[in-house]
């Protein structure tokens, strides 16, 4: 029963940001007063590309809360995964309809030439692989290649947070913000990684 | 054209133009261009002219009676604004620009000019030569409007100031006010906001200095109470409540040209054909439209401008 309330919960607070955008953009197709700003695409870019980054902060948090606080938290990093790629696809989506009405020269030009460009389309690209592959049966098909391939959210992680801090025109401290947070998530990871080797050594000499 | 010109080789060496003449003569032809076919045949032949006086706005002057339809919704131009001094985001000026105190202001004058000094708005500007001009305002970031501005051209300001030949660039300085521009307690630019033109595209007819917009005087966040209008640059050129003018020798080193270099130039002319290298100039997104539409060369004001960077190469100048 508890299990079920706090999937719930999570589900339900991870879903009202993709909620409350729909709704604005309802009420602006309507011509009625919404909250998007005069330049509506604008904000929804911002809006779905902070909140992809923002699930995959948290994805990336997982483990480490799990080591420090026992909490049983493991098993919803998938669904918070999940919920990342449905950002990141809103955010596409955005960009491909709403920004550049498939434009595919425009867009074709925009991913070739613009580093920034390049890097958020190869994190989305990343994002879809590790979304269409999450799913229990692939998980056991693809066996110890499932967890190789899984390790590319790291790649993930930094792409996306480089097109962040390159997409902004000057004010660059949500960015950084965004980059410390993963800086300090990886950085558990080389520890982790780091005092398992030296167990290792230890037992050896041992 | 409208002034035919022989072909050079049937000329001598004494049909030459002098330097002097063949300035001047530009000029002529360049405000013909400006002034529209109309007057152009007005100067030429008075008696020709009458059929085309109707089309031609009273003042001779392009005043953009030609996208007057377009014109962007008031709460548009006055809610999404950059102008860090605010903060970053598009509403924050609206929220913000109230700290801002408009009246006294006092713009100091210095630099290569006979009449160097503290001026208020009222003596920069002839409230009673006031004209309203329709321009479109193309920002670097890909998005536009159409404002309704009302101003003067800032050769008639510069004229006041009577700037002498070494003057060859003109430059501006937003105030600097920790206290009136809240967004400055965050060092985004290296505040004060700094601008600046070449002399000849300060004195173009389509350069004003503006002191409101439909008709109503400048809201804090468009720049109350004097701002600069470039319609054919990306907006980032029309610096807002400006505090300083000067008259210089150097191409002035301005915000965003210090910020990032290799992004944003001195000269910024609206052009689709240079990329930002972060993305696209081709097309922009007229606020109010569902769907991006082309960017035109110097946001459209091309026959009026190009001549000013003739053998320019503009991949280069951006």
């Amino acid at each position: 029963m508890e299990k079920k309330l706090s999937r719930l919960l999570i589900h339900t607070l991870s879903i009202l940001p993709a909620l409350w955008i729909g709704w604005q953009i309802w009420l602006w197709y309507s011509f009625l007063p919404h909250e998007l700003s005069a330049n509506p695409i604008e904000y929804i870019t911002d809006f779905t590309g902070n909140w992809t980054i923002r699930f995959l902060l948290l994805t990336l948090s997982i483990t480490p809360l799990v080591k420090l606080t026992k909490w049983r938290l493991l098993k919803y990093r998938r669904a918070i995964g999940l919920y990342a790629f449905l950002y990141g696809l809103l955010h596409f989506l955005n960009y491909m309809m709403l920004d550049y009405f498939f434009n595919w020269s425009l867009i074709i030009e925009d991913v070739l030439k613009r580093p920034a460009i390049t890097f958020g389309m190869a994190g989305f690209a990343m994002l879809v692989i590790l979304a269409i592959t999450s799913f229990k049966f692939t998980k056991i098909k693809l066996g110890k290649n499932w967890t190789k391939l899984h390790q590319l959210i790291y790649i993930l992680a930094i792409s996306v947070t480089v097109h962040n801090y390159m997409m902004v025109k000057a004010d660059v401290l949500i960015p950084l913000i965004h980059a410390t947070i993963l800086s300090i998530l990886l950085l558990y990871r080389l520890y982790l990684n780091w005092s398992k080797r030296r167990e290792r050594a230890k037992r050896q000499l041992a | 054209m409208l002034i035919k010109i022989k072909n050079s080789w049937d000329l001598s060496e004494k049909d030459v133009t002098s330097e002097e003449d063949f300035f001047s003569r530009r000029d002529f032809v360049k405000a013909a261009g400006i002034m529209g076919v109309g007057s152009a045949v007005n100067l030429m032949t008075p008696a020709l002219a009458g059929a085309y006086q109707a089309e031609t706005p009273p003042s001779g002057k392009y005043n953009g009676s030609d996208i007057k339809d377009e014109q962007t919704v008031l709460s548009a131009i006055t809610s999404y604004n950059n102008f860090y001094e605010f903060g970053i985001e598009k509403d924050d000026p609206s929220k913000n620009a109230h700290s801002l105190v408009t009246k006294p202001w006092n713009i100091t004058v210095d630099g290569h000019c006979e009449n160097p000094g503290e001026y208020a708005v009222e003596d920069l500007v002839n409230f009673n030569a006031l004209e309203e001009r329709i321009y479109r305002m193309r920002c670097v970031e890909a998005w536009s409007m159409v404002i309704p501005w009302v101003g003067v051209s800032l050769s008639q300001v510069i004229e006041k100031l009577k700037p002498s030949l070494s003057a060859r660039y003109i430059y501006f300085e937003t105030l600097e006010d920790v206290e009136q521009m809240p967004g400055q307690a965050r060092n985004i630019i290296q505040w004060p906001y700094r601008e600046g033109l070449r002399m000849d595209e300060a004195m173009h007819p389509l350069s004003i200095m503006a002191v409101g917009l439909y008709g109503r005087t400048l809201e804090n966040q468009n720049g109350a109470p004097l701002r600069l209008v470039v319609p054919w640059k990306y907006g980032f050129k029309g610096v807002k409540s400006i505090v300083k003018i000067s008259f210089v020798e150097e191409k002035p080193n301005t915000s965003w040209m210090r910020l990032a270099p290799q992004e944003y130039g001195f000269f910024a002319n609206v052009n689709p054909a240079v990329s930002h290298p972060r993305w696209s100039q081709a097309s922009e997104r007229r606020i109010g439209d569902f769907r991006r539409r082309e960017t035109l060369m110097f946001n459209g004001y091309g026959e009026m401008v190009a001549g000013l960077y003739d053998g320019m190469d503009l991949r280069r100048n951006y």
